[in-house]
């Protein structure tokens, strides 16, 4: 069943066409990675998925919704409902302690409960440091909070652009453990990345090239 | 709670720019709190002096207005001393329009062996005065009996104590309320006790030509009957009773009156130079604000805040700041207020009477509840802009 599907989506800068025509589909519970050299049209496709931005032309279907005609409130309302996105750079509130940054989506989404978002900082291992500020915790650190943020209000899609970018191998991994647990659990995944590693941790890779899908990779290797 | 928390937490983590902010609109809330009570004293001290003196007209002898200031005993607690015959009361009653008249006979005591303290003493006819027995019934139920004295609020002595004017030993039976004029500093008795006071002093040298058994009186309080011109009794009174002038009241009161408007215009416009001032200046560190913080708006637009979450926690932060500082600015004003109010009454000159506590609690609040309204508005701008950041682009730009 799809989750998350793109209809002849362009997203056209003055001359520029950062998305050309684009259509793809992922399906929930998938684990998708999208790779493709810089200018190609990522980041682009990123912000349309995330409710950030509206394509030029097209329809996006999430969850059966046409989010390119949804209103910015509505749109604010989806991303908050069903999207947990996880950036290359460690976006925190940095007078806000680790727990509270998780709870800070819990604000917005529902009622913050400390208690599971200490569960969830459990979960990406820094349980022992929730009470530190952003300044008090490595860059790895920092990033897991984040997938902590993402992941607190059960979002049906995880979206994370370059997540391990910023990281040494051994956070890199944990990263990925942690990617591969929520796919067990049939959270869907769709991972921006220029690293190779990345996406062969992923089921299916698409290729972006000049703002076109440019092939789609099935990883035979995938849960081996 | 559940928006609240976040802008509590920013403020509390952030106690530098929270300090900045605060101390901005306490500046403003001193000034207006501040200057509020100040005009508010001197109407009030006004009010009081208009009361106390409760009548149209004073007849005072001729020469009183060379010998003394007879409106700075009334303002500033001035010692001094006049008499005329006591028969012009009934005199004043024979002209027209006049209601009622009632003698007050003054006497200054000395700084001297003879004396407790140098202090303005002022006799009273209680069966015919309209203007000071009401002010001394609010204090003491009964009438002043022989020897009994009522003195002003800063008069030192207590209820109880006996004081010495002229050898004379005199009860204090009743403290007054204060007036915020120069009556405050003023001890009052009757006819009866003033005669021997009188006497008492001119057995010591100091006192004035008494013809032996006549009383004498210093000034005469007039109060015009409904319906009559008031000028034109003043007149009919000063063609009326030989060595005697009549004087408006509103006259003695008008300088005064011209004064507190020019303080209360000063302070009014030292209130808006404030006003004006302060918001400019929240105004503008909000706005500097905008662009530390557009990160984190773009991270809390991520997280699932909708602009209007965004807009409402600005103004939040903003309101709880103006609060802080409005609690700061009316506790600095008080502090330099209240305990320094004879001080400040003494530099303006002019009568000076600290508003009820209730008067000031609501001002207070009304400040806090300003300061707090002030800072809310001047973010108004910066909330707006916050609440407008596109995520991506702001997020891309720390990529």
């Amino acid at each position: 069943m799809s989750l998350l599907e793109l209809k002849n989506v362009s997203k056209i800068y003055g001359d520029l066409k950062a998305l050309d025509n684009v259509s793809l589909h992922v399906d929930q519970g998938e684990w998708v990675a999208i790779m493709g050299p810089s200018g190609s049209g990522k980041s682009t496709m990123m912000n349309i998925i995330g409710c950030m931005d509206k394509p030029t032309s097209g329809e996006v279907l999430l969850d059966g919704v046409d989010i390119s005609r949804e209103s910015s409130k509505k749109l604010t309302d989806i991303r908050r409902d069903k999207i947990g996105l996880i950036f290359q750079q460690f976006h925190m509130v940095n007078y806000l302690t680790a727990v509270e940054n998780v709870m800070v989506s819990q604000y917005y989404h529902s009622m913050p409960d400390e208690k599971e978002a200490l569960e969830a900082l459990g979960r990406v291992g820094l349980r022992e440091r929730a009470r530190h500020l952003p300044s008090q915790l490595s860059g790895g650190e920092q990033q897991r909070v984040c997938v902590a943020r993402a992941l607190i209000n059960h979002p049906e899609l995880i979206l994370a652009d370059e997540p391990t970018g910023n990281l040494d191998e051994a956070n890199e991994n944990i990263v990925l453990d942690l990617f591969a647990q929520l796919h067990k659990e049939g959270t869907t995944l769709i991972v921006v990345t220029h690293d190779p590693e990345v996406a062969d941790a992923a089921q299916r890779t698409i290729v972006l090239e000049h703002g076109k899908v440019a092939r789609e990779v099935i990883n035979e290797n995938f849960g081996k | 709670m559940k928006h609240f928390s976040l802008p509590v937490n920013n403020l509390i983590r952030k106690p530098g720019r929270t300090t900045v902010l605060a101390l901005l609109t306490a500046f403003l809330a001193l000034a207006v709190f501040g200057g509020s009570v100040v005009v508010l004293s001197l109407r009030s001290g006004l009010n009081s002096l208009e009361a106390r003196l409760g009548a149209d007209i004073i007849l005072v002898p001729s020469q009183a207005q060379s010998k003394v200031s007879f409106q700075n005993m009334f303002l500033q607690g001035t010692t001094g001393a006049f008499y005329m015959d006591a028969s012009v009361p009934e005199k004043a009653l024979e002209v027209e329009g006049v209601e009622k008249a009632a003698p007050q006979t003054f006497l200054a005591s000395l700084k001297a062996d003879c004396c407790s303290i140098k202090i303005q003493v002022i006799g009273i006819d209680p069966e015919r005065d309209f203007t000071v027995q009401p002010w001394i019934t609010r204090s003491l139920t009964r009438d002043l009996g022989d020897m009994d004295v009522a003195v002003g609020c800063k008069v030192e002595a207590d209820v109880g104590e006996i004081i010495r004017i002229y050898e004379q030993r005199c009860k204090v039976v009743a403290r007054l309320e204060a007036t915020g004029t120069g009556l405050d500093t003023a001890v009052y008795c009757d006819m009866n006790t003033m005669n021997t006071l009188l006497r008492a002093a001119e057995e010591k040298g100091v006192s004035h030509k008494i013809e032996s058994g006549d009383q004498v009186i210093s000034a005469v309080y007039v109060k015009v009957k409904d319906g009559y011109d008031i000028d034109a009794v003043n007149s009919r009174l000063n063609g009326h009773i030989r060595k005697v002038t009549a004087v408006r009241t509103r006259s003695m009161i008008t300088g005064v009156s011209d004064s507190l408007a020019g303080v209360s215009r000063t302070v009014t416009v030292l209130i808006a130079a404030v006003w004006v001032l302060a918001f400019m200046i929240l105004l503008l560190a909000f706005l500097l604000i905008i662009r530390e913080r557009t990160r984190e708006f773009a991270v809390l637009r991520l997280a699932g805040a909708s602009r209007g979450m965004l807009s409402r926690m600005v103004l939040a932060e903003s309101s709880l700041c103006g609060l802080l500082g409005g609690l700061i600015g009316v506790g600095l004003a008080a502090l330099l207020l209240f305990p320094f109010a004879q001080l400040i009454e003494s530099a303006l000159n002019l009568p000076y009477l600290t508003p009820k506590p209730g008067t000031v609690l609501l001002l207070a609040a009304g400040t806090v509840l300003l300061s707090a309204a002030v800072a809310a508005f001047s973010s108004v701008i910066a909330a707006y802009r916050l609440s407008r950041v596109d995520p991506g682009a702001a997020l891309r730009e720390g990529n």
